[in-house]
Order: structure tokens, then C-alpha cells, then sequence
């Protein structure tokens, strides 16, 4: 399976306050294929910024990647690179694109000083070439009059014209990789579908892997070919789009579920939220992280972490209600342990 | 943004005017004059004396003779040096306080602005509680006792500078520290503050995801933004140092405008007082035209603003 871009084996993420170790990332593992597009999906404060964050090496003091995460890109683990060969990974190799993009460009630069300096710091071309690459990158997103816009100030963008701008930005080297936290949420409704869809338009047009972090299952409903579900620092559960949207194995899932708007559903089914709040990343619980929130749980919920089952080949989900001894509710199966 | 300048050049002057104006009639509605005196003066010659500064015409004819001595650069006579015109005494005493106040202000910028930024970098490790407990010493200890501790030790025990004047170049270290200690301190924590808060901004991290270097996260990205407010403070700061300070110009015997400052102000020196107050005033409204304009440099979101008005 040489067709591995990325693989996250056991990644552990904390920061170190004064109230003690925040366990924001508690072993989580998840992988990503070539030109595949991954989704990560959860709740706020699931971890999936933090993970994201730690395969960007971008964990801020007081944060700290633990012992024993390993972050294999293309054959080479990221946790064991310094600061300095990181950056030039970043940006190059591994791009990544945040939330809020009224702040994520610098005010007091125009959009060329910015995007030139991105890619003269990755390529070595002359500052007129790097234009021309940005000018370039700029009509792919979709930016009217690239060459004059070029010249303009963030502020003189709107929202969704700035995360535009972003994508030409992370887009600007090519990289393999491009991580995309939640680009749509600050955004209004109808600019959140036209940067979804831009973004299913580039993935049919570059060969750049993707990773897509929401909290909404809907955002990602048609773009992504394989999902990540967090929760409480840990993966509930893995599998194909078609897995998670019609044969979710995770009662966390199927609260995420019930608890997004469904177009076609006539209007009386009402949403459902997930009762309760995500547990203390200070004291993680000892058993399942959502044993205080789920429908089902059990007493073996409440002892111990669920081990990862194997549904099928993509198809994990790390939940008590599929060991054989299990009672059976809902459509829930019985599977296989791969791993504890 | 060249015509927006423009206008506010002539808000300034009409500033200007509208402080000489308010200072003169304040000074004019006091009771008392420059030659009231505890020992009074005997009436005769009381009116003697003020016929000959012109105090006994009607206030509206001793306004415009002032105006108009202001846009000549005539600034009158001073009622209490007796054979000086103000002129005089700003010639011979502004360029003392200047030079020791543009060094001053120079120390101010080129070491508090680092000295703020490397502090936030080392954020509570031992050289940022270092620097900020120098910074909160700085801005608690009053100048006076800078001035009088510097030369108790550098001037009376070591002898290493002069005590008082500005006779040679090291005699300007200490008043350029007393007079920039309190400032320099604030803009230290200010630079800081600032610093801490912009490195947590969006867009630094996103400098960061793009790769680029440590050093132009810092230097380029970070800096530029962090010092925004540090040019706010700095302007009305640059217009006190300029125009002296009593304490410090007195301490070290600087023949300064500051002291003229004061000086005028207990004997009613007129002419003195209105001078010094209208060379403040221009100072203090041509500093916050500059930091404008600095702001307008820095920040391209004010310099689209400005061209709109
Ligand atoms: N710099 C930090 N210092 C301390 N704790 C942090 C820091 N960054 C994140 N955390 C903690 O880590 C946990 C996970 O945060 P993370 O940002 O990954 O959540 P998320 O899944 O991205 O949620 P959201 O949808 O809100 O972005 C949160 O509980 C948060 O409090
Ligand atoms: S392990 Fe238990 S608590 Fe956790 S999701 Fe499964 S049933 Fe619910
Ligand atoms: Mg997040």
C-alpha cells in the first residue's frame, strides 16, 4: 500500500497548563491516500484543530506532541523534524487554510506581498514569476481581475473573497496535502456553498490530497471520499462516506446525525441535539469519552476505552456495543478487535 | 491622501490659533498682573510700566498686536527678564532642550521598541521578568530621583560625568535617562503587550502554516502591527520631551525652555507664558499630524479611509 500520503499512528497532543494537562488529542490515528479528500468531523473542542494543528507542527507553547505520535508523511515521520525543516514543509508540501478569514491574512500587506513571499520562500524564482504564479493561483479560485486585485489589501475583500484568497495562497506550491479547517463556518450561508462548491471543483482539478475539518456532517456530505468522526480527543470512528452516512457503527455518529438539518426530511422531524457537554480533557474519563452522553452505554463503557473495531476494510469504529457480548440495539453489528 | 494631509495642515493651524487665543484671554481674565507684587508697587508706576508693555490698552488691540507678533515670529518682550524678548530666551534655550530631547526620544524607539518585542518573545522566562521589572521601575521612579541618583554616583562618587551642563557629550547621558526613563519604560511594556497579543493573531499562524521563516513571522509579519499603538503613545510623548522638562532641565543645570516654562508661569510673565504655551501647542498638534501620517504608512485599511474623506 504504497499509496499512503499520510499516516497519523497514535497521536498525542497536550497542553501543559497551569491547571494541569489539558489531554486535547488522545491517540488518534487516521490515514490518508493519495488525491483522496478526508473529512474529520466532530463537535467543538473534539480535537480536531489540535490534530490538525500537530501534523502542521504548529503546536504552540504550552502545547506539546507526546512520546510515541508518529506523523508519517511520504515516508517521513514529522514529529522527529526541527522547527526549521518543518517550515519548509509547510506551505510547500503541506498547506493548510483556517477558520476565520476576515483574520487569517495580514492587514497591513497586500495580497501580492503576501502571496509572492510565500512563494519565493518555497521556489526560487524571480519576484516577477512568483506574481505571475499568484496571479495565476488567484484566477483558479476564482478572483475577478486577478492582476488588479493582486494589488489590493485584505480589507478590501470580502469573507469569502479572503478565503479565496487563502486557497490561492496554500495553493500556491503545489503541495500534496492541503488541510482546510472549517474554511466555510465563519462564513454567510450562500458564500459557504460557493467555497465548497470551489473546492469540489479544484479537487477534480489538481492532484492535491485533501483533509476537511467540520463539525457539520453536511458540509462534507459529497466531497469527501473517506471520514474521521472525534470526539473527546479520541476517534469514535473511520470509514468511507458511504459508511458514515448509511452505516454508522457509532452511536456518537448517529447522534451527529440526528443532529444536523436533512433537506429532503419534511419539516416536523425535529433535530436532535446530543444531550450533555464533551468531557473534562483535564480528567479524560477512564472508559468511552462519551459514556456520559450515549444512549446505550453500558457498565464495560463507563471501566474501560473501547478497543477500534473492524467493520469492513476502510470501516472502524471504536465502540463496546460491537464486541460479542454486546447486547444488540439499533443496526449496530458485531465485529473484530484491530487494535486496543 | 496628498489633499487629506492638506486639510488637516490647516486644522492644525487653526488649532493653533484657537489655544493662543484661549491661553490669552485665560491669562488676561486672572486678577493680577506681571507686576502685581506682594510689596505693592506704588500706582504711578505701576501705570508707567504697563503703558510701556501696552497693558493698559483695550484687550481686543493687545490681542491682535499678539496675533499678529505670533505669525511674525515676534514673540514681545519678557516682563520679568528685563532687556530680553522672548524670542531671545526660545533661541537660547530651545536648542539645549531639544538636542537632549531628541536623544531622549531616539533611546525611547531604538531600545524601548526591542527591548518590548524581545520580552514578548521570551514571554515569563527570566529575561522577560528581568526587562519588566527594570520597565516597572522605570515608570514608578520618579525623574528627579533618577537625576539626583545618577549624579550622586556617576558625578559626586565615581566622577565620571560632569554635574551639571552640557558641556561634553557624555554630560547628555544623564539627562537623556531621566528624561526617557519613564517613557522608554512605557514603551517597553506597551511594545510588549502589543507584541503578545498580535503573536496570537490568525494571521501569524497563518504566516506559519505558509512556511515562512521564523524571522519574518517576527520581524516582518508581527512587528509592523505590534507597533500601531506604540506610534499612538509616542507623539504626544515626543511633543513633552521637546518642549523640556522643568525637573530635569533644573537638576542638571540645562539651560532648556522647559524651566522658562515654569518660571513664567509663577511670575506672570505674559508674554513668556504664551509663547511657551503656543510652542507646545504646535509641537504637541504637528506630533499628532506626524503619527498620522505614520499611521496612514503602517496601516492601509487608514490610508483608504483618508483618501475617501
Ligand atoms: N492553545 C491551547 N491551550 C490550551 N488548550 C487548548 C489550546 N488549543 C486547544 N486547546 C484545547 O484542546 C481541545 C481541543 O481543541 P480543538 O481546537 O482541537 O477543538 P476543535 O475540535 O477544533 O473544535 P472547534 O470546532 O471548536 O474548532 C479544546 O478543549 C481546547 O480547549
Ligand atoms: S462505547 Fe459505550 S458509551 Fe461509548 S459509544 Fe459505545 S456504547 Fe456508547
Ligand atoms: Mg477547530
Amino acid at each position: 500500500m504504497n499509496n499512503i500520503l499520510l499516516e497519523v499512528s497514535n497521536l498525542r497532543t497536550s497542553f501543559y497548563s497551569h491547571l494541569g494537562e489539558i489531554q486535547a488529542v488522545r491517540g488518534a490515528s487516521f490515514q490518508l491516500e493519495k488525491g483522496k479528500v478526508l473529512g474529520i468531523v466532530g463537535e467543538s473542542g473534539s480535537g480536531k484543530s489540535v490534530s490538525a494543528l500537530s501534523v502542521m507542527g504548529l503546536i504552540q507553547e504550552p502545547g506539546k506532541v507526546k512520546e510515541g505520535s508518529v506523523i508519517n508523511f511520504l515516508g517521513r515521520d514529522l514529529t522527529s523534524l526541527s522547527n526549521k525543516a518543518m517550515s519548509k514543509i509547510r506551505g510547500n508540501d503541506i498547506s493548510m487554510i483556517f477558520q476565520d478569514p476576515m483574520t487569517s491574512l495580514n492587514p497591513v500587506y497586500s495580497i501580492e506581498n503576501q502571496m509572492v513571499e510565500v512563494i519565493q520562500r518555497h521556489q526560487t524564482i524571480t519576484k516577477k514569476a512568483a506574481k505571475e504564479r499568484a496571479v495565476e493561483m488567484l484566477k483558479l479560485v476564482g478572483i475577478p481581475q486577478p492582476e488588479k486585485r493582486i494589488k489590493n489589501y485584505p480589507h478590501q475583500f470580502s469573507g469569502g473573497m479572503r478565503q479565496r484568497v487563502m486557497i490561492a495562497t496554500a495553493l500556491s506550491c503545489n503541495p500534496q496535502l492541503l488541510i482546510a479547517d472549517e474554511p466555510t463556518t465563519a462564513l454567510d450561508v450562500t458564500i459557504q456553498a460557493q467555497i465548497l462548491e470551489l473546492m469540489k471543483d479544484l479537487k477534480t482539478r489538481i492532484s492535491t490530497s485533501i483533509i476537511i475539518i467540520t463539525h457539520d456532517l453536511g458540509v462534507i456530505a459529497e466531497i469527501c471520499d473517506n471520514i474521521v468522526v472525534m470526539y473527546g480527543g479520541t476517534i469514535m470512528e473511520t470509514g468511507t462516506e458511504q459508511d458514515i452516512f448509511y452505516n454508522p457503527q457509532n452511536p456518537y455518529t448517529v447522534g451527529l446525525h440526528q443532529s444536523i438539518p436533512k433537506m429532503n426530511v419534511d419539516e416536523k422531524a425535529r433535530l436532535v441535539p446530543i444531550k450533555g457537554s464533551p468531557p473534562d480533557l483535564l480528567h479524560p474519563p477512564i472508559g468511552c469519552p462519551f459514556a456520559g452522553r450515549c444512549p446505550h452505554a453500558m457498565q464495560i463503557c463507563l471501566e474501560e476505552q473501547p478497543p477500534t473495531f473492524s467493520i469492513s476494510e476502510n470501516h472502524t469504529s471504536a465502540c463496546w456495543l460491537l464486541h460479542e457480548d454486546a447486547p444488540k440495539v439499533g443496526d449496530y453489528i458485531t465485529a473484530e478487535v484491530v487494535s486496543e | 491622501m496628498g489633499r487629506y494631509f492638506f486639510r488637516r495642515f490647516l486644522y492644525s493651524l487653526l488649532t493653533i490659533w484657537l489655544i493662543a487665543s484661549v491661553t490669552f484671554f485665560m491669562m488676561h481674565a486672572i486678577p493680577g498682573g506681571p507686576f502685581t507684587r506682594e510689596k505693592a508697587i506704588p500706582d504711578e508706576i505701576l501705570r508707567v510700566i504697563e503703558a510701556k508693555y501696552n497693558l493698559d490698552a483695550p484687550l481686543y488691540e493687545q490681542y491682535f498686536d499678539y496675533l499678529k507678533g505670533l505669525v511674525t515670529f515676534d514673540l514681545g518682550p519678557s516682563f520679568q527678564k528685563v532687556g530680553t524678548s522672548v524670542n531671545d530666551l526660545i533661541v537660547a534655550g530651545f536648542p539645549n532642550t531639544a538636542k537632549v530631547g531628541f536623544f531622549a526620544i531616539l533611546a525611547i524607539i531604538v531600545i524601548g521598541v526591542p527591548v518590548g518585542i524581545v520580552s514578548a518573545l521570551k514571554q515569563n522566562k527570566p529575561l522577560d521578568y528581568i526587562v519588566m521589572f527594570g520597565a516597572t521601575l522605570g515608570v514608578t521612579i520618579p525623574s528627579f530621583v533618577i537625576a539626583t541618583v545618577y549624579i550622586y554616583i556617576f558625578a559626586g562618587k565615581l566622577g565620571w560625568v560632569p554635574p551639571f551642563g552640557l558641556r561634553n557629550a557624555v554630560s547628555y547621558i544623564g539627562p537623556m535617562i531621566a528624561l526617557s526613563g519613564y517613557s522608554l519604560s512605557f514603551v517597553a511594556r506597551l511594545t510588549r503587550s502589543s507584541m503578545l497579543e498580535i503573536l496570537r493573531a490568525d494571521y501569524i499562524q497563518t504566516a506559519r502554516a505558509n512556511g515562512l521563516s521564523e524571522y519574518s513571522v517576527i520581524a516582518k509579519h508581527a512587528v509592523k502591527n505590534a507597533v500601531i499603538p506604540v506610534i499612538t503613545y509616542l507623539g504626544p510623548t515626543i511633543a513633552a520631551i521637546m518642549t523640556g522638562s522643568f525637573v530635569v532641565e533644573r537638576i542638571f543645570a540645562i539651560p532648556g525652555i522647559g524651566r522658562y516654562f515654569v518660571e513664567s508661569v509663577t511670575n506672570r510673565d505674559y508674554t513668556t507664558i504664551m509663547a511657551v504655551t503656543v510652542l507646545y501647542a504646535t509641537i504637541y498638534v504637528f506630533m499628532v499630524l506626524l503619527v498620522d501620517i505614520a499611521y496612514a504608512l503602517v496601516d492601509p485599511r487608514i490610508r483608504f479611509e483618508k483618501e475617501k474623506a
